[in-house]
């Protein structure tokens, strides 16, 4: 074989790295999707309530953050294994199984991002001025009309900061997925853990560098997209 | 009737006045750090005071001794605030109308048409708050507290960021209120000019305390 056959055959994916490339894509959209509600939720109510066990519940959302990832993952499959509490209950309602499955990479993605997302969120709820909620309540709005058209607006460039973070942890994620939900090429294989098993494949070089590369565009993508949407909701504040 | 008997204290500064004013507008003045901002907060519900009372004709707002304490949104208190604390990502229209789905309770004080004609808001309506002049937000934040359909009114210094071209058209604005509405309102200033000719009742506070209570040259 000649050395511009193998250049060129080295650009071109394989069906597993496809497999892989969507896996990640769908299961880091799913997983920053799906925690984005309750991120929100919880980070109001560390922002602006007080309650008691406060501190517990914010620790509680920060372990992943300072958790081995494999513990989390482990935790994860105790928890939401087929003989699990929570795998069973969920396989008996709604017949889904998330140990070995994309669902439970998702749910791995959306655990390890979940700390992320509420830090970002909360700062932004933090700095949305409690005079204009005030100014809402002598109006007679009630507080969840208050937290839909006046909070989480003005909230809104810190909302979708925290959502990148969450895709962008999710997308990386590494430790809590394999140990969940294994490394099975075409089912739960991810960008991140094939590029583990490329690398302890003596022939896996070519896979690892257009994998990394594929990695490297989304990153960057993702950061160039928050930095655009934030960018248009502060020139709609700025009267634009 | 207007009734405020409040006793509160925050750090070091304390307040304990007793206020009972026969007419239809109360003002409250006196120096800078009088707690004047601070009662009209108890009034409206956003803050709680250790022990009081307030009172307008027969609607009881708060008796913290009858363990009655409504929530500032079901108080229908139009509050002015000092800075106008419009809401930047909407427009003027829709600062506007932002209580009006809330305001239904109640016969309607004022029409939106009016209300926009009254304070020359007609060129504003598409513009969000950023593009206006202090002046503009004030007259903006008006017409938002008028328009929740308020059983009274709250002014902290209302006339503060007004040109003097303005001021007298909201000064006119106000007697128009209190004469064709009948709506109580209580306004801070110190301002005595504006308070003797719109007053009915003049509360003079210093550090917290009522010091004198006199009659205004308002219309009782």
């Amino acid at each position: 074989m000649s050395n511009g056959a193998a250049w060129s055959g080295a650009l071109i994916f394989s069906p597993v790295e496809w497999t892989a490339i969507f896996l990640s894509l769908k299961v880091a959209t799913v997983g920053a999707l799906s925690s984005l509600p309750v991120a929100v939720g919880l980070a109001w109510l560390l922002a602006r309530r007080r309650f008691p066990g406060k501190s517990l519940v914010n620790a509680l959302a920060h372990l992943p953050l300072v958790l081995p990832p494999v513990v989390t993952g482990w935790l994860l499959l105790i928890g939401f294994g087929r003989q699990g509490i929570f795998g069973r209950a969920l396989e008996a309602c709604c017949g889904l199984t998330l140990s070995f499955r994309w669902t439970g990479a998702a749910l791995a993605a959306a655990v390890m991002g979940f700390p992320l997302m509420v830090r970002a969120i909360r700062l932004s709820i933090e700095a949305v001025d409690v005079r204009l909620e005030q100014a809402a309540q002598t109006l007679g709005a009630p507080p969840w009309y208050i937290f839909a058209t006046v909070t989480v607006p003005l909230a809104t460039p810190g909302i979708i900061a925290g959502l990148i973070l969450g895709f962008a942890k999710a997308i990386g994620e590494f430790g809590a997925t394999i140990t969940f939900v294994a490394n099975i090429p075409g089912q739960t294989q991810t960008i991140a853990t094939a590029i583990y098993s490329a690398t302890q494949d003596p022939d896996g070089a070519a896979t690892t560098w257009r994998l990394t590369g594929i990695a490297l565009a989304i990153a960057f993508l993702a950061l160039f997209v928050s930095e655009a949407l934030a960018a248009r909701v502060a020139k709609r504040d700025a009267g634009g | 009737m207007i009734e405020i008997a409040i006793e509160h204290a925050q750090g070091d500064f304390s307040i304990a006045a007793d206020i009972r004013a026969s007419g239809r507008v109360l003002a409250l003045c006196g120096p800078s750090g009088a707690g004047k901002t601070t009662l009209l907060d108890v009034i409206a519900g956003l803050r709680r005071p250790r022990r009081g009372r307030v009172a307008v004709d027969e609607t009881v707002f708060l008796d913290t001794a009858r363990g009655i304490d409504a929530p500032a949104r079901l108080r229908r208190i139009g509050y002015i605030f000092q800075e106008p604390r419009l809401f930047p990502h909407l427009s003027v229209a829709h600062n506007l109308t932002y209580g009006a789905r809330f305001a239904s309770r109640g016969p309607s004080l004022v029409a939106v048409a009016d209300v926009v004609a009254l304070l020359g808001l007609e060129p504003l309506l598409g513009r969000r708050p950023a593009r206006l002049s202090g002046g503009e937000k004030q007259r903006v934040a008006i017409g938002r507290a008028l328009l929740s359909n308020p059983r009274v009114l709250l002014m902290d210094e209302p006339l503060n960021a007004i040109d003097d071209a303005r001021r007298h058209d909201i000064l006119q604005l106000i007697e128009t209120l209190r004469d064709a509405f009948a709506i109580p309102i209580i306004f801070v200033s110190h301002r005595v000019s504006e308070v003797e000719r719109l007053a009915s009742d003049i509360a003079v506070i210093e550090a917290g305390r009522l010091v004198e209570m006199r009659a205004g040259k308002g219309a009782p």
